[in-house]
């Protein structure tokens, strides 16, 4: 039994594609931000309690 | 004071670059005509040229400052370079995908070698690419800022040949839309490319200034850890 014939993607599919890949994009940069901020946060607490350490 | 003034703008930017989105998908969607030749698919050139011309900007604002470290030898300038760079190749490697995207569903290829903006772009894009390289193989100093710098400003160079290709190829397969006689485009559809290149430029100016504090915040860090080792 042979697979039924797929169509290609519509017009709209393709802009739709596009759109996606931008937003897609912007989404994982703001993660990625994020997760530097949650980074630097760590360090940030991390050399407070050295410095109150050190009196 | 200043600090505050710093966040204030980049919230300010956030904003700003959240509305002319807003607007941007709006005109893209709902007000620009279809395109007579292209038809529904014309409708990424809304994103992907704005996307293109912004990467060259990145390109050009990282050779700037680049041409700073060199000339007034501003050892700060050389972190803006780098984030301008590589936000260009964040902005070019989308320019390519959404082109490649538009080229499907226009050309029914994903990509043709025989197009010299194509091909100038992808140069370019993996010049920049070898920026990295380069600039994480030395360590950081005075040495590092220069040779980055002379290597942000020899990719400068390809920017008005990649600009330029297709006027000077007269290549049929990627269209002009901008020649010496003006856009050739309706004004609903000018008007939209403008709001979408605003929304580009916006979101590249907000980006650029948390990625530089994110790494000007991690350099402090790291000297204050030396200071207290």
């Amino acid at each position: 039994m042979t697979p039924p014939p797929q169509s290609p993607p519509s017009e709209w599919q393709y802009v739709a594609a596009a759109y996606l890949v931008v937003f897609v994009a912007m989404l994982a940069w703001v993660a990625i931000i994020g997760a530097k901020l949650q980074r630097l946060q760590r360090q940030v607490a991390e050399l407070v309690e050295r410095a109150r350490a050190r009196g | 004071m200043g600090r505050t003034l710093a966040q204030n703008r980049v919230a300010a930017l956030g904003a700003l670059t959240l509305a002319l989105f807003a607007a941007s998908i709006a005109l893209v969607f709902f007000y620009a005509p279809t395109d007579a030749s292209q038809g529904f698919s014309q409708r990424i050139f809304y994103f992907h040229v704005p996307i293109a011309l912004t990467s060259y900007a990145c390109f050009g604002w990282g050779a700037w400052k680049a041409l700073r470290v060199l000339w007034k030898r501003e050892l700060s300038a050389d972190v803006e370079s780098y984030v301008g760079v590589h936000l260009g190749v964040v902005f070019g490697a989308l320019t390519l995908i959404t082109g490649s995207i538009w080229a499907r569903a226009s050309w029914g290829h994903w990509w043709v070698w025989g197009d010299d903006q194509l091909v100038l772009f992808l140069v370019l894009f993996l010049f920049y690419c070898a920026y990295f390289m380069l600039r994480y193989s030395v360590d950081p100093g005075r040495q590092r800022a220069n040779m980055s710098a002379v290597y942000a400003l020899f990719g400068v160079v390809l920017i008005p040949v990649s600009f330029l290709a297709i006027r000077l190829s007269h290549s049929l397969v990627h269209p002009t839309v901008f020649t010496s006689h003006g856009p050739q485009m309706t004004a609903a559809m000018f008007l939209t490319f403008c709001v979408s290149w605003a929304a580009m430029m916006s979101l590249f100016a907000t980006l650029y200034h948390v990625e530089l504090t994110g790494k000007r915040l991690d350099a402090s860090l790291r000297e204050l850890r030396e200071l207290l080792a």
